[in-house]
């Protein structure tokens, strides 16, 4: 089966075939970063250019990673390397960056939406590497890669996501995957941070963090930025941290060998216990090791000569 | 240069509605007959056949950006007024929010005789309410009334100092000016970029709820009845706002509105992969919001149909969404939206025609109607005519609309400014 996709730029437009072969590919690369040599020739050839218009460490890191591992020639460039500090567009930084036809282009912004625009300007393809508020999907296949390997089907699987679920593009990229797999999504954190319309993602919401996580195969926190606070959008980390922070106590009201996940980075002691996160659930640096097989195996499907069969 | 239309039906909302001939001269109306009743002495240098059309008085958008002076390139007075007859109207009520702002004599002055030149739509400038739309200081308004202002506005943005907009109301009054309110709570839009709802919470974008509308709506209701001001509700999308203007209506408060084509036509779910021509503030609303906005046009609560016409060139429109400008254009395609609300059985042809002539010219004490002796400002249209609307051979300098390529039944096909004919549709 091949990936008839030219960008990866949501959750919303894979088909559950796709994801599974998306996922299944990504087990398939993960013994290449466990060999000493870690690099095969795959996209030998092939570039890659990661265009990260907002800061990043872990993502871009992994990403470039990947590309390398598969032998791609990868260029980073990052929003103050760019010209777009020097008043370019997008789309004429798209139309430059097209005009040395790279194969695939992993863009990350601040504003939803923008690969999107850049997708419809470029001939590569586009994977998206988190936009605004919009959609983070290598973070989301990443982490149901984690979660199925532990769990298998994730079928009927009870999964709580709690924090900041308005201003989170993890959050909704996760809430579509699981769901379109099958799982039951529960979302918690205050009112304030509880979008408009979240019903219409098929998932349940409760202010009550541990309604939320009763029961629960997987428990996915999410981090807090304290700048929320000027917005109003809660209190105090202090009072944040005792009603919606997962200590040692909540893990144990979910199932027996609850996965606790996280996108990092962390706030330790504030929507994570110091416990939790290095505790025996924790798959949390499992899900960045995952992460790099991820990517790579999304740049495999995307470069790897398999999208010429419907190009010709 | 007499012209004589004649086999029309003619339309002028409370005075007439038959089948008239109309003969034109020296930018009146000479002669209004029944069909074939010739007057005596009179030879006719161009006979337009109105057969099937109806007559009516040209047509008022009273919420227009021409973008001139200061940012000629998405718009000029002349681009500007060459779209509007295009698109069936004879006069325009320019926004004030140019570069420099339209809060001094000179260039209101500046707008009416670029207006003058072009020849093409009257232009009535609407000047600032405070010097530069800053909100800290009034402007002159009997001098800008005097220069041929005919409202007050700080359009674009809103007047958010409670008691700058009560003395506003006040001391317009003295002047009989209308105050045109943009109404908008700018610490409840939060810096949102759509309707705040499924769409937005889907799309990761920040959104913008009804409330910071409807807050100020209610508020600015409030300064008029305290007041006894002349008030006039911009661009009205939420049916918060709607309930808000029905009820003061009710209370006698002397309070018009106007909605946009967009807000009765579309609504948030036009943002189809962050289309930035669905963008504009206010933003498209729900259905629920768009049928409340059908029903304050078809009880009268909503008492104009404005475009908002906003022209913006493709380096405000074609970026990333939430960098995006507001607005869209609208000169020439709220005649057929409109008209679609008459197919729909949202409005009477009569009631139509009047939210776009006589109501708007109630508001800003501008000429309208079909009399003997009136003025000659007449859109001649066929309400049947239908076309796929192209943007590309739209008038407008801009070309930002989410209407590009639907099918349009509804057309002017001529237009006369002062007697001439300043737009003629190609046959």
């Amino acid at each position: 089966m091949q990936l008839r996709k030219k960008d990866i730029l949501d959750i919303e437009s894979l088909t559950v075939d796709e994801i599974n072969l998306i996922l299944d590919t990504a087990e398939g690369m993960k013994e290449i970063s466990e060999r000493p040599i870690k690099k095969v020739p795959t996209l030998r050839g092939k570039t890659i250019i990661l265009f990260f218009h907002e800061p990043s460490t872990r993502t871009k890191v992994s990403f470039d990673i990947a590309a390398k591992r598969l032998s791609a020639d990868c260029i980073s460039i990052s929003a103050s390397s760019s010209s777009m500090v020097k008043g370019e567009t997008l789309i004429d930084t798209a139309r430059n960056l097209e005009a040395m036809n790279p194969d695939i282009i992993v863009m990350r912004h601040s504003s939803g939406g923008a690969p999107n625009l850049m997708a419809r300007h470029v001939k590569a393809s586009v994977i998206n590497g988190g936009d605004g508020m919009h959609a983070h999907p290598t973070q989301a296949l990443l982490d149901l890669m984690s979660a199925r390997e532990k769990l298998g089907d994730l079928g009927g699987k009870r999964i709580a996501i709690i924090g900041d679920i308005a201003h989170s593009r993890v959050a909704r990229s996760n809430a579509v995957g699981f769901s379109k797999m099958g799982a039951h999504v529960v979302f918690s954190g205050p009112p304030t941070m509880i979008p408009k319309g979240v019903e219409t993602y098929g998932a349940d919401v409760t202010y009550d963090m541990d309604e939320a996580i009763r029961g629960a195969d997987i428990i996915m926190m999410l981090r807090i930025q304290k700048e929320r606070q000027e917005n109003f959008l809660f209190s105090t980390v202090r009072e944040y941290s005792r009603y919606y922070g997962l200590s040692e106590k909540r893990v144990n009201m979910a199932k027996k060998d609850v996965l606790i996940m996280h996108p990092g980075p962390m706030n330790r002691g504030v929507e994570i216990s110091e416990a939790v996160a290095d505790g025996p659930y924790s798959i949390i640096l499992e899900q960045v090791t995952n992460g790099v097989a991820l990517r790579m195996a999304l740049f495999y499907l995307l470069a790897g000569g398999s999208r010429d069969g419907d190009t010709h | 240069m007499a012209i004589h239309i004649k086999g029309g039906r003619v339309i002028d909302p409370g005075h007439c509605d038959g089948m008239f001939d109309l003969y034109i001269e020296n930018g009146k109306i000479l002669k209004m007959v029944t069909p074939g009743a010739a007057p005596k002495d009179m030879s006719v240098d161009q006979v337009i056949d109105a057969t099937g059309m109806l007559v009516l008085p040209g047509l008022i958008d009273m919420h227009v950006h021409l973008r001139d002076p200061g940012f000629e390139y998405k718009e000029s007075i002349e681009t500007g007024c060459r779209a509007a007859v295009h698109g069936g109207f004879t006069a325009v009520c320019a926004m004030p929010n140019t570069r420099p702002v339209n809060d001094n004599r000179q260039v209101t002055e500046y707008m009416i005789r670029m207006a003058n030149q072009a020849g093409f739509a009257r232009v009535y400038p609407a000047a600032a309410i405070s010097v530069g739309s800053k909100g800290q200081a009034l402007s002159e308004y009997g001098d800008l009334k005097d220069a041929g202002a005919v409202a007050l506005t700080d359009d674009g943005l809103p007047v958010e100092n409670g008691q700058m907009m009560r003395r506003a109301l006040e001391y317009a009054k003295g002047f009989n000016l209308p105050i045109i309110s943009h109404c908008e709570d700018m610490s409840l839009a939060a810096g949102g970029c759509m309707n705040e709802g499924v769409v937005a919470t889907r799309l990761g974008l920040p959104g913008i709820p009804n409330i910071s509308e409807s807050i100020m709506v209610m508020r600015d209701i409030g300064l008029c009845e305290l007041t006894g001001g002349r008030l006039h509700i911009a661009h009205v999308s939420t049916e918060e706002s709607v309930q808000a203007i029905r009820d003061a209506k009710k209370r006698g408060v002397p309070v018009t509105a106007e909605t946009a084509p967009h807000y009765f036509t579309l609504t948030e779910a036009a943002i189809v992969d962050f289309d930035t021509h669905a963008k504009m503030n206010p933003p498209l609303r729900t259905e629920k919001d768009r049928a409340a906005i059908c029903q304050g046009l078809a009880d009268g609560t909503l008492d104009v149909i404005a475009t908002d016409h906003a022209p913006h060139s493709p380096l405000e429109k074609n970026v990333e969404f939430n960098m995006a400008a507001n607005g869209i254009i609208g000169l020439e395609t709220a005649l057929p939206l409109s008209l679609k609300l008459v197919t729909d059985g949202v409005l009477t042809l009569d009631a139509m025609i009047r939210k776009m002539t006589i109501n708007p010219a109630s508001i800003l004490g501008i000429p309208t109607g079909i009399r003997e002796g009136g003025i000659a400002d007449i859109t001649i249209i066929d309400p049947d005519r239908e076309y796929i609307l192209k943007a590309d051979e739209l008038y407008s300098k801009s070309r930002n609309t989410p209407f590009d390529g639907w099918t349009m039944r509804g057309k002017a096909l001529y237009t006369l400014v002062n007697g001439r004919v300043v737009y003629k549709e190609p046959s």
